[in-house]
């Protein structure tokens, strides 16, 4: 299934290829490593030993470390989350999927599980058409862009318990900066503060994970614009086509991996979240920013019950991993050959 | 110096003692490492006792490195590692220390379900014999560090929560007594706001601080049997937990607490709670024994309300069943870990040496149980609390640590949601009744 997929995929890269040849700049890595990989595999079968030991040799130290730091912790939770467990002692009270019924059927884990979907969409919602703006503007040529480049970046360098704890301080009701600046203007901060009031309170976390993360999704467009061949602009604009034109046309789709691929982090950030959010709220107020990570870390850590935080990390990683799967399968590589499409379009 | 020199007679008879002990048994118990030295020799062999405490700042951290040079000093070849943490710090740590199976030498104990549980999982050695002489000296203090009648623990500093406030500040509004019943209390609510000030700070964002209201509310609403039933049976469905709800619910609605108190930490950086009240930007927290030295940490000057600190007891509310006079509380105890070497013990016990109690008692870092040491608090506002303290005929430990940590937590966290309204005086009673069946 997979091959045959894979093959009309490097086909139709191929052909595209062929058809442009300067257009398949992200496209070309991949057509060329499975044009290469297969037959190139083959044919070194006289010296079959000798390679994999050669490949065993160089994958050991990185498969030594995958095992070790990423299979063994997860096969830890999974076989914690079958038992109750106060974290010491050895493991001997069996209650088979007790932990992962209490769980799913605990209101604050499903609302946490409902914050990080509404974290994940509203990221994405939110610091792609934001970025993709500021990236395109930032791409012309302006005075000061060095100095702008770095500014929008700062946030996303900066540690992010720094950021947090400074946020946590402007954004303190009646002694914070921000509540300061409203009542200048005469207006008024919630009594209780931005974060301290639960209507309010996730939608000012998302703020701050913007502010915070917007500067990624700058860079990596930014980087993405520079994969854009000069040639289709000088092209475009013989042509006649407005700025805008050229934008729609021609830049954004040929950035289409690299949002994809940003996407792609920021929603496996997003169902991750944890930290910003342990800084500025700890999951309240009233349970109203919780995300699936600080469930559990107040399951284990706070109240001593390993066995149903390993139940809710579990249960993390199988929704992490099932998005990540459907986005790959459906939105990766869908889109994948809609793009080549698309370009071939472009160089007619 | 007498005393040092009785610890180091004792020390003497305990490493004979442990040398008979090695001798008849094959040493298994011993881990490897350090702790074997204890049974391999006498003084000349180097013994190192990990000890970690939480007086990390100011003249309780210089005081303790002290105690430890002079127990080292007063005990050649025994070297102690001191190791002094933020207090949230040091219990993270000692969580993963647990985990890991192995507990610092001497470290603190809280009672309660805490210490139930670390003692049913071997980490906490039995002190009952090796310190004989220390408990018998504080008396029933220790009975919060007693798991089926043996001694885990020894407590150097119980106290109990009340109201801290500043006396400036009262002064200003027109307050000229602390309130003793809950009317007062709301007159006092009152005429703070009346004067512009913002009455009371709570670290709900931490929910403990917040819990504290509920658990002194049911002090007050239970009588002392129906305490006592609920934390060995496990069984809240009492009315009087209830109604310990309604009367929080109806001081939540008089909004007595700092804007934001949902989120405030509760003694962390100067707009926490504690902080608010250190800065003179509230005039009453309710807090633990350790509140003037949480303010000193959090003012420049290192003074805190210096002066102007005043204490005062949880009011009263009509028609409660709980005497008036209890108080809900709490201490911190030596316990030695399961592992540690004999020394350790003599440790702990030095640290409950009049002497040590002493220094302490001085330095405010505590309130001494030690009774020799009780004269020498200082502080006039901690000297009103041990008064209380020592007439309290029930002293309730805070339930979160009565429970352990899975009860207490869901406790917490739904008195937390009362503080925001969403929870009900009912919905308190039944998340604590369905976590503590979850843990039958």
């Amino acid at each position: 299934m997979i091959d045959v997929a894979d093959e009309a995929n490097a086909q139709q890269g191929a052909s595209a290829s062929a058809a442009t040849s300067t257009l398949t700049v992200p496209v070309a890595g991949r057509t060329m490593r499975s044009a290469a990989g297969g037959p190139g595999g083959r044919r070194a079968g006289g010296n079959n030993t000798r390679k994999g030991l050669e490949i065993a040799f160089f994958v050991a130290p990185a498969l030594l470390l995958f095992v070790f730091f990423v299979v063994w912790p997860i096969v830890k939770a999974v076989q914690f989350s079958f038992y109750r467990w106060k974290g010491y002692g050895p493991l001997v009270d069996f209650v088979g999927l007790k932990n992962y019924v209490s769980v799913l059927n605990n209101d604050v884990f499903t609302g946490a599980l409902q914050h990080n979907l509404i974290i994940v969409v509203a990221s994405i919602a939110i610091q792609l058409p934001l970025g993709l703006l500021i990236a395109l503007l930032l791409n012309r040529r302006m005075r000061g862009q060095g100095m702008l480049r770095t500014i929008i970046f700062v946030p996303y360098v900066l540690a992010e318990v720094i950021a947090g704890v400074v946020w946590f301080q402007l954004l303190q009701p009646k002694y914070g900066v921000i509540d300061a600046w409203l009542d200048a203007v005469g207006l008024h901060g919630p009594e209780q503060g931005f974060l301290g009031d639960p209507k309010y309170a996730l939608a000012t976390v998302i703020v701050v994970l913007t502010w915070k993360y917007l500067g990624l999704a700058i860079l990596l467009f930014l980087a993405g614009l520079q994969g854009v061949p000069d040639e289709l602009y000088e092209a475009a604009q013989i042509d006649g086509a407005s700025w805008w034109q050229v934008q729609r046309k021609i830049t954004i789709p040929l950035l289409g991996p690299t949002m994809r691929t940003w996407a792609f982090l920021s929603m496996i950030g997003s169902l991750q979240l944890f930290d910003m959010v342990w800084i500025l709220t700890k999951g309240g107020p009233a349970n109203s920013t919780t995300t699936m990570a600080t469930f559990l870390v107040t399951e284990g850590t706070k109240r001593s019950n390993y066995g149903i935080a390993s139940a809710a990390s579990v249960i993390l990683f199988v929704v992490a991993l099932i998005l990540a799967l459907l986005y790959q399968r459906f939105i990766m590589r869908r889109d994948n050959t809609v793009t080549v499409i698309k370009k071939k379009k472009v160089a007619r | 110096m007498a005393r040092m020199r009785r610890a180091t007679a004792a020390f003497a008879l305990a490493t004979t003692v442990a040398l008979l002990a090695a001798a008849c048994s094959s040493g298994d118990d011993n881990e490897p490492g350090t702790d074997s030295t204890t049974t391999s020799g006498g003084g000349d062999k180097d013994v190192t006792i990990t000890w970690w405490h939480n007086s990390n700042t100011g003249d309780g951290k210089t005081y303790y490195d002290k105690v430890a040079a002079d127990f080292e000093a007063a005990n050649p070849g025994v070297t102690i590692d001191v190791n002094a943490m933020q207090h949230e710090d040091m219990v993270t740590k000692l969580e993963a220390a647990f985990q890991a199976g192995d507990a610092p030498d001497v470290y603190m104990e809280r009672g309660g379900g805490e210490l139930a549980d670390h003692v049913a999982a071997g980490l906490t050695k039995d002190i009952s014999d090796s310190a004989a002489d220390t408990i018998a000296k504080l008396g029933g203090s220790v009975g919060g560090f007693q798991v089926d009648g043996k001694t885990y623990a020894l407590p150097f500093s119980l106290g109990v929560v009340g109201f801290w406030y500043n006396k400036a500040l009262f002064e200003q509004a027109g307050i000229t007594d602390v309130p003793t019943s809950w009317d007062d209390m709301y007159d006092v609510i009152d005429t703070l706001k009346g004067a512009g000030i913002e009455p009371i700070s709570v670290g709900a964002g931490d929910k403990w601080p917040a819990a504290h209201y509920w658990y002194y509310f049911s002090l007050r609403e239970c009588s002392e049997d129906t305490l006592k039933g609920a934390v060995t049976s496990l069984d809240f469905s009492d009315p009087c937990f209830v109604k310990a709800g309604e009367d929080l619910e109806k001081l939540i609605a008089a909004e007595p607490f700092n804007a934001g108190f949902l989120t405030t930490p509760a003694q962390t950086g100067a707009t926490s709670a504690s902080g608010l009240l250190a800065t003179g930007k509230v005039a009453i927290e309710m807090q633990g024994h350790w509140e003037p030295g949480v303010m000193q940490g959090l003012t420049e000057d290192g003074l805190g309300l210096g002066e102007n600190t005043g204490w005062f007891a949880f009011p009263s509310v009509d028609d409660g069943e709980g005497d008036p006079a209890d108080a809900l509380g709490g201490g911190d105890a030596w316990a030695v870990g399961a592992n540690a070497p004999d020394e350790a013990v003599e440790f702990a016990k030095y640290l409950l040496s009049d002497e040590v109690q002493k220094g302490f008692a001085e330095l405010d870092m505590g309130l001494p149980t030690n009774n020799t040491a009780s004269q020498y608090v200082s502080d006039p506002a901690l000297a009103t609390l041990l008064d209380v303290r020592d007439k309290a005929p029930y002293v309730q430990l805070y339930f979160d640590t009565a429970f352990g940590s899975a009860i207490g937590g869901a406790m917490n966290d739904e008195i937390a949601l009362m503080f925001a309204g969403q929870a009900s005086p009912q919905d308190i009673v039944d998340a604590t009744q369905a976590a503590a069946d979850a843990e039958k």
